[in-house]
């Protein structure tokens, strides 16, 4: 299929190539540097967050641009640290895309902040390039920039509340526990290269995958996937999540459940996969022991939870617990991966963006509280109506986004490769999705009847009067919107996703067709 | 097209009676009796517009036809395709659907008060996602709508449900019906998927589709282990009896428009399942799994019956009925006979009607005594004037009393099965005393004996009793002249009764054929 370009590939000067290439993380460093500097001529809110927008839009367009250039000419390699490739596209239009939406968020958010508002904006926009570096990555040092980039603009964006307690706590203890992962993962990249002798991911990934061959490489892969099991909230390193996720500003919660996830989650999966290294025994079995503890635990905990970000946070521990089950799909892992993250990110956006309206303006404590939400149907019915389609997807009913997410991890953990019958390794994960779908059904269904029932004595949060006709609300709707479209019309997003795989690859990765 | 509509016109219907509650609660309540009544009349056009006996001239065995069909790509990589088909049986079912679409709207027209749009929204959403199950032909569109249709009913019971005093709440009813019916819903799923890759494997084409899906060679394990993954959801729904607990507690607390929809209609997606989907798809395993379901079905029968003697809560007792009603059912299809399938489809037809009557019937007496209690009633024959004699015809369907449809359908499930399975038939039988005894209890115990006080209550209003007028003609009809029914499910049986049977001439695969 011939895509129309804009630009004769065979025109361009290679490093004209690599400059157009790298145009997202481009544009949206310029707009990190533009906020910072219109912050520091002249303070107004609403001029900030539109510049940031626009910005972040720029740099989506461009990102839709090079997304054509490149099924066309194949991945552009940008220094030995960077590709731009298919996935690589996807998943930058992706972080920019939920990014988007939490600006939106943080809009209506910071609305009633006491104290400056702008910073969070450039505070967002560059975690956001963070996470664009990550999703192009090619290397160990490339990896650690982005992951460095993405976090530490969080630490100071989870804290952005500091005169609440909660929020403060809440922003150490992530500082405090990140800085740690982070250490584990930067001793573990250095035992790699030590065993390996090259940081990038194809080279590492030929080398483990015959086989981890000495104690160097195995704890070096090991203090690196507790790195990325920190970051991914997987059990056992789980602990943070939901007294961070309570304690960040709703918006903040957003963007740590969406975008900070799915930009850890795209590298974690290119490192594996795409570097073969997922082929190794040891480390799949690895893998599914930390899905079925994921599932297990971050199902279990949440049946007790009344503070619906706990609930959510537990339920995202869940969520990547289900998400480990794809990369054990073999063939087409990475479909079911990127299949399952548009879901999740659609999902959880639209249950986070939820709460952020009902406690915008900024007035304190968040609406998080489960019995605030109590009638919230009979007061704002669409407004129940997207948290209700969102917690639906999150369980995984059909008619929404969600379901088609699980349907195709069924499809992976069952289609998955040299899988017979008596393997049983497979059907564990599968009798783990399973169980853990049906526990998970009773916390969401919780959440969804309390906005039925008929609302008792006062409450204090509400979402203001005009929500649907605000940037916030609008989004909120197009979420819900959009998971119920995917949820019934999945097609043209599959045919995307299927589209981004099949861009010519360095040499290693196979190609799947269907039928 | 039109059986898209058949979907279509509740989804519609549903969504104007949401919107319009605004307009006058009396909005909904027509818009939602006439999108009813519309769907009901596009059913009845397509029984007198089909032929539904063209098999009985082909001797070569009967070669499945679809009377009307729609097929639109939906998701192709993945084979998947909005594949929709109807033949006599899938007809009857959405025929008794409609039917009972308008009961319950017409029984709930006072009753509800509360949010009536939405709750019409909901019921009707229920009866198009029940629609769509009975005429799904693709996997994957089948288990869409299985799932789909729980949302509603969670909603029906968990708002508009009643508390029981001292028991247990109506949340707690809604979430255990939706954890055991979702939960099963999933080991479906995976029992689909791996039909899909066992067939995958087979002939390297993907497709959900139930024409290309039937006759997947298999090895014997996988056609066990699938068999089990399709009968376990269709158990939970049946209800058979170890899984059966959520259906007391949802009948119970369930207002009357869910109750009439979950008994009448609910139920028996799980007896079109199995016939439809388990016995064509592994005739071998089920063959050799029909001796346990059978015997589960015996015990149900006796499980019920003796459960519903000992309620005190009069829902209660008519829900327990329908487990040991479901249970002759249960025999009935493993029993495979066309004489025993074709019992089936007229038990699953009658009892839909009866039960349904019988609950609205319940309905009506708990809206005027405020009571459900057996202990509270008791001599209601002098209290009301029309209400007990039609409780006492409904009660005697129920007990199987020939001249009705319950007689016909029963009967015809232990003749048919009396050929392959005699002692099963005959303890089957056993459990038609029981079916005496319970009706005549709460009979007994609800309309004889002494009498509270002797105030007159409020009779059944003209509605009403134009509701139980339709029920009682249609149960007659079966009653008396089920020769319309058998005439149109006879093809649709013949078939699943070769698909099952042949099984037994054809060689099992080796395992190594995988």
């Amino acid at each position: 299929m011939t895509m129309p370009t804009l630009l004769p590939p065979q025109l361009i000067n290679p490093l004209l190539l690599q400059m157009i290439a790298m145009l997202p993380l481009l544009i949206t460093s310029a707009t990190a540097i533009l906020v910072m500097l219109f912050i520091a001529v002249r303070r107004n809110h609403w001029w900030n967050a539109t510049l940031t927008v626009t910005g972040l839009n720029l740099a989506l367009f461009s990102v839709v641009w090079v997304g054509l250039i490149v099924h066309t000419v194949g991945p552009v390699q940008v220094t030995p640290l960077i590709v731009v490739d298919g996935f690589s596209c996807l998943y930058m239009a992706l972080v920019l895309g939920a990014t988007l939406a939490c600006a939106t968020l943080c809009h209506a958010y910071m609305e009633g902040f006491p104290g400056n508002k702008e910073e969070m904006y450039l505070l967002l926009s560059i975690s956001a390039l963070g996470a664009l570096v990550l999703v192009c990555c090619h290397n160990l040092a490339s990896l650690f920039i982005g992951l460095e980039l993405l976090s530490v603009p969080i630490y100071g964006m989870i804290a952005y509340a500091f005169r609440l307690q909660k929020s403060l706590e809440a922003g150490l203890k992530y500082m405090l526990l990140s800085a740690a992962a982070s250490a584990f993962m930067l001793f573990g990249m250095a035992l790699l290269y030590a065993d390996c002798g090259s940081l990038d991911f194809s080279q590492l990934g030929q080398d483990m995958s015959m086989g981890i061959k000495n104690p160097v490489e195995l704890a070096g892969l090991a203090m690196m996937l507790v790195g990325f099991g920190f970051k991914l909230s997987l059990a056992p390193f789980h602990l943070w999540t939901p007294d961070v996720y309570e304690g960040a500003p709703a918006p903040v919660s957003a963007y740590l459940a969406s975008v900070s996830k799915l930009a850890i989650f795209a590298v974690f999966t290119r490192f594996l996969i795409f570097s073969q290294a997922v082929h190794s025994g040891l480390l799949l079995h690895v893998l599914a022991v930390l899905a079925i503890v994921s599932i297990a635990i971050g199902n279990l905990l949440a049946l007790m939870q009344n503070n619906i970000k706990r609930l959510l946070g537990y339920s995202s521990i869940a969520h990547f617990g289900y998400l480990l089950i794809a990369l054990m799909a073999g063939a087409i892992s990475f479909e079911v991966v990127s299949v399952y993250l548009v879901t999740y990110v659609i999902s959880t956006l639209a249950a986070f963006g939820v709460v952020t309206l009902m406690s915008s303006p900024y007035q304190g404590k968040d609406a998080d509280a489960l019995h605030e939400y109590r009638g919230l149907f009979w007061r704002r019915p669409f407004l129940t109506a997207v948290l209700t389609v969102s917690m639906l997807s999150l369980a995984g009913i059909p008619m929404t986004a969600g379901f088609i997410g699980k349907f195709y991890i069924v499809l992976g953990g069952i289609f998955a490769e040299g899988t017979d019958f008596g393997n049983l390794w497979v059907w564990s994960l599968l009798a783990a999705l399973v169980a853990g779908s049906a526990v998970g059904l009773f916390y969401y269904l919780r959440v969804v009847t309390t906005l039925f029932l008929p609302s008792a004595g006062m409450r204090r949060y509400d979402a203001p009067r005009d929500w649907g006709r605000r940037f916030g609300g609008v989004m909120v709707l197009a979420l819900a919107a959009l998971t119920l479209i995917v949820g019934l019309y999945p097609q043209p997003v599959l045919d995307v996703i299927r589209l981004s795989g099949e861009t010519p690859r360095h040499a290693g990765s196979q190609q799947v067709h269907y039928r | 097209m039109i059986l898209a509509w058949l979907i279509l016109i509740p989804f519609i219907g549903g969504l104007l009676c949401w919107q319009g509650e605004r307009i006058g609660l009396w909005f909904p309540r027509w818009v939602a009796l006439l999108s009813m009544m519309l769907t009901t009349a596009l059913a009845v056009h397509l029984w007198f517009d089909g032929n539904y006996n063209l098999m009985s001239g082909l001797s070569a065995g009967p070669q499945h036809v679809w009377q009307r069909e729609l097929h639109l790509p939906w998701i192709t990589p993945l084979g998947i395709s909005f594949h929709l088909g109807l033949d006599g049986l899938s007809l009857l079912m959405v025929l008794l659907t409609g039917f009972l679409g308008v009961m319950a709207v017409a029984c709930s027209w006072r009753e509800i008060q509360r949010h009536v749009g939405f709750f019409y929204l909901n019921l009707l959403w229920n009866l198009g996602g029940v629609i769509g199950i009975f005429l799904a032909l693709d996997m994957f569109l089948f288990f869409f709508f299985w799932e789909m249709m729980l949302v509603p009913m969670f909603f029906l019971i968990a708002l508009w449900g009643h508390n029981t005093p001292g028991g247990r709440s109506r949340i707690y009813a809604a979430t255990k019906f939706f954890i055991f019916t979702q939960a099963s819903g999933l080991i479906l799923l995976l029992a689909i998927v791996g039909l899909v890759l066992v067939h995958f494997h087979a002939t390297g084409q993907l497709s959900f589709d139930y024409q290309v899906l039937l006759n997947t060679p298999m090895s014997h394990s996988v056609e066990w282990m699938l068999m089990l993954g399709f009968f376990v959801a269709f158990a939970v729904k049946l209800p058979v009896v170890p899984v059966h607990s959520w259906l007391p507690d949802a009948h119970a607390q369930a207002p009357t428009a869910g109750s009439v929809d979950l008994a009448g209609i609910l139920l028996k997606t799980a007896a079109y399942g199995l016939m439809r989907f388990s016995l064509p798809f592994f005739p071998h395993a089920s063959q050799e799994f029909a001796p346990v379901a059978m015997w589960l079905g015996v015990f149900g029968i006796f499980y019920g019956g003796f459960m519903a003697c000992a309620q005190n809560d009069i829902k209660r007792l008519v829900a327990y009925t329908s487990v040991s009603h479901m249970g002759f059912v249960l025999v009935g299809i493993y029993a495979g006979t066309t004489m025993a399938l074709q019992g089936v489809v007229m038990q699953m037809m009658a009892h839909g009607i009866s039960a349904a009557a019988l609950f609205i019937l319940c309905g009506e007496i708990y809206e005027r005594l405020h009571t459900r209690d057996l202990r509270e009633m008791g001599g209601l024959w002098s209290r009301f004037a029309v209400l007990p004699p039609i409780t006492l015809f409904f009660a005697a369907a129920s007990m199987g009393l020939p001249g009705l449809g319950n007689f016909v359908g029963e009967f015809l499930i232990l003749l048919g099965s009396y050929k392959v399975a005699g002692t099963v038939t005959i303890v089957a039988a056993g459990g038609l005393i029981m079916a005496a005894v319970y009706t005549l209890l709460m009979m007994q115990r609800a309309f004889y004996g002494q009498a509270r006080t002797s105030e007159q209550m409020e009779d059944l209003n003209p509605r009403e009793i134009a509701t139980m007028l339709c029920l009682i003609v249609v149960l007659l009809v079966l009653g008396l002249y089920p020769q319309l029914v058998l005439n149109t499910s006879a093809a649709v049986m013949a078939n699943v009764q070769h698909a099952y049977s042949s099984a037994a001439a054809l060689p099992v695969l080796p395992t190594a054929a995988l």
